[in-house]
């Protein structure tokens, strides 16, 4: 029988990990055999992997050289890369509230004007986007989303800020995502939640995982304020809405 | 309560102890030792499991004071002259701060990290199961950030028995071995070529999340922006001015650029302790020589306690020559780096 798919590529690196790499480029059937890959090393677990990475495009697989070898496990990985995608992979969906525009998404109106349109169509536009975590990294929390619909696809800032603020939600390239932690951003800011994607002294500390689907809403100013005050005391905030 | 009282310190110094691994796929930073041998071979010489939290201390000299009780440290890792109260303290051993003297170390020689172990380890709660400093997110313990004069960290008392050495193996010297990829294929083999052929330094704007590298400009086949994908300790990237960054313990865990090769992780704690400023070389290696030298070097650290001596004998013997009355000259005729008493002739012959 033919195999369902092209083979992944299998990229050192160094002696103690392996990329995975389905693709060059962000694809969502990249991303979607990423995460299928990452879900059976987690239910069938190898040993001497000991951590894995998923990307939009690839999953680096750590492992332990003293218990398995590169070919060994090169091999394994190949072939777990062949199983069929499961077409209705449950997965965890997310309502996520945003505050639009103003102090809280500093480029709403000149992104609105970059694309000719106004600023409640961006909005409109970004709060009937259907999500999905592809992956988080950088820093605690900053998950990257992939399905932003192509009218929202913007290049990024010419001139990248240093401090863009905690739970900014933003738009870059074809991706839009939450970031949890300050930090430099070339993103398009739209808005803030209120929402800790990483919170320290909370259960669960890591709220969103790969693979689950993100739905904003818009939210105003003072509600934004009550839910700001009400997650840094520990509150989750985001609507899980299906599991 | 016994303390360790932090009078001055490096700048990059900091709590560090194996890291904090298993949530890279959130975005959580491993940090962890620099130079691991030199966190193990510490943390043996003050009696601790391997990977217990020390201090990492940076190139600049550093002072601790024991308060209410006395403190058992040991010091491993880039060697500097040490002394407690003007007495010289060999490097690589371990040594008792009585109740309120201090230890006090100088400069980095040759390297940038040294590591002062513990005995009882530190106390307080780890964060993801590690004590390690990550400044940028706010995690670490005791403190969320370098250490600063004036701190104080809570210590056990010191217990009796005598102090330790180690045998540590002769240093590996010679190129910092690399693996290419994962995105070797993003360069042109003359590239690569000239990656490999090249002297390179450490920029002095390097820290914990990355060394950068001053060399020739290694250019790109199709641009220096991929997709993010994720990264490893020894990863080195080459970002769009073509002058690679070598990832070190405190980086983002995925990252843009193409990453050219991969330090090997027996070479990643000699790689961290290579001074701004050296210049040294790469070398690519096969695949199975580097998973060889990981496993000899996770062996290394897994025998380093079967390398520990007592220094017991010898401050017998110096006790009882003074004892002997043949000589104050005897006691610093120990040579601090072997540890073999040398005396000038014909003083043991003396009447």
């Amino acid at each position: 029988m033919a195999a369902p798919f092209s083979p992944p590529r299998l990229l050192p690196s160094g002696d103690s990990a392996i990329t995975v790499e389905f693709s060059r480029r962000i694809d969502d059937e990249a991303s979607r055999r990423v995460l299928a890959l990452d879900r059976i090393l987690a239910r069938e677990p190898i040993a001497g992997v000991s951590e894995t990475i998923p990307t939009y495009r690839s999953l680096l697989v750590h492992y332990d050289p003293t218990k398995i070898d590169f070919a060994t496990l090169g091999q394994k990985l190949a072939e777990l890369a062949q199983r069929p995608v499961p077409a209705s992979e449950k997965s965890r969906l997310w309502r996520i509230p945003v505050t639009y525009g103003g102090e809280y998404g500093v480029d709403l109106e000149d992104v609105a004007k970059m694309l000719g349109t106004t600023p409640d169509n961006i909005v409109a536009r970004h709060v009937a986007g259907d999500y999905r975590v592809a992956m988080i990294g950088f820093t605690p929390g900053w998950s990257y989303l992939s399905g932003l619909q192509d009218f929202l696809h913007t290049s990024r800032r010419q001139n990248p800020r240093l401090l863009t603020p905690a739970g900014t939600v933003s738009i870059g390239g074809v991706q839009t995502g939450v970031q949890c932690i300050a930090g430099p951003s070339g993103w398009h800011l739209l808005g803030c939640t209120p929402v800790r994607t990483y919170q320290l002294h909370r259960d669960p500390i890591f709220l969103l995982e790969p693979g689950d689907r993100v739905k904003f809403y818009q939210i105003d100013a003072k509600t934004y304020a009550e839910q700001d005050r009400a997650a840094e005391h520990g509150e989750i905030i985001a609507e899980l809405v299906a599991a | 309560m016994t303390k360790l009282a932090v009078s001055s310190i490096s700048p990059a110094s900091s709590v560090q102890d194996g890291g904090r691994f298993g949530a890279q796929r959130y975005g959580l930073t491993p940090s962890g030792a620099m130079d691991r041998l030199g966190l193990v071979a510490a943390n043996c010489l003050a009696g601790n499991g391997l990977f217990t939290p020390a201090i990492e201390i940076g190139p600049y000299g550093a002072a601790f004071k024991a308060r209410e009780g006395a403190v058992r440290v040991a010091m491993s890792g880039t060697p500097r002259v040490a002394e407690i109260a003007g007495r010289t303290v060999a490097w690589d051993t371990s040594v008792t701060i009585a109740d309120g003297e201090t230890l006090k170390l100088g400069l980095a020689q040759g390297g940038a990290f040294s590591y002062l172990a513990i005995e009882g380890g530190l106390r307080g709660e780890p964060m993801f199961g590690s004590f390690s400093v990550n400044a940028r997110v706010g995690l670490g313990t005791p403190f969320p950030r370098a250490l600063q004069a004036g701190d104080e960290l809570s210590v056990a008392a010191a217990s009796p028995g005598p102090e330790r050495r180690i045998d540590l193996p002769q240093a590996v010297t010679g190129p910092i071995r690399i693996v290419l990829g994962p995105q070797n294929d993003e360069f042109s083999n003359e590239a690569v070529t000239l990656f490999l052929d090249s002297e390179w330094k450490i920029s002095a704007t390097s820290d914990r999340m990355g060394y950068r590298l001053e060399g020739p400009v290694i250019k790109h086949l199709h641009g220096h922006n991929i997709v993010s994908d994720g990264t490893v300790n020894g990863s080195i990237q080459v970002p769009g001015n073509g002058q690679p960054i070598v990832l070190m313990s405190d980086r983002g865990t995925s990252g843009g650029y193409p990453k050219i090769a991969t330090v090997i992780t027996a070479d990643f704690g000699r790689f961290a302790q290579i001074p701004a400023g050296t210049a040294f070389r790469f070398r690519a290696v096969s695949m199975e020589e580097a998973q060889l030298e990981a496993r000899k070097f996770a062996e290394l650290l897994r025998t380093l306690p079967d390398r520990l001596a007592a220094i017991e004998s010898f401050d017998l013997n110096i006790e009882a020559l003074q004892d002997a009355n043949v000589a104050g000259v005897a006691v610093s005729a120990v040579d601090a780096r072997t540890w073999q008493v040398s005396l000038p002739a014909g003083v043991l012959t003396q009447e």
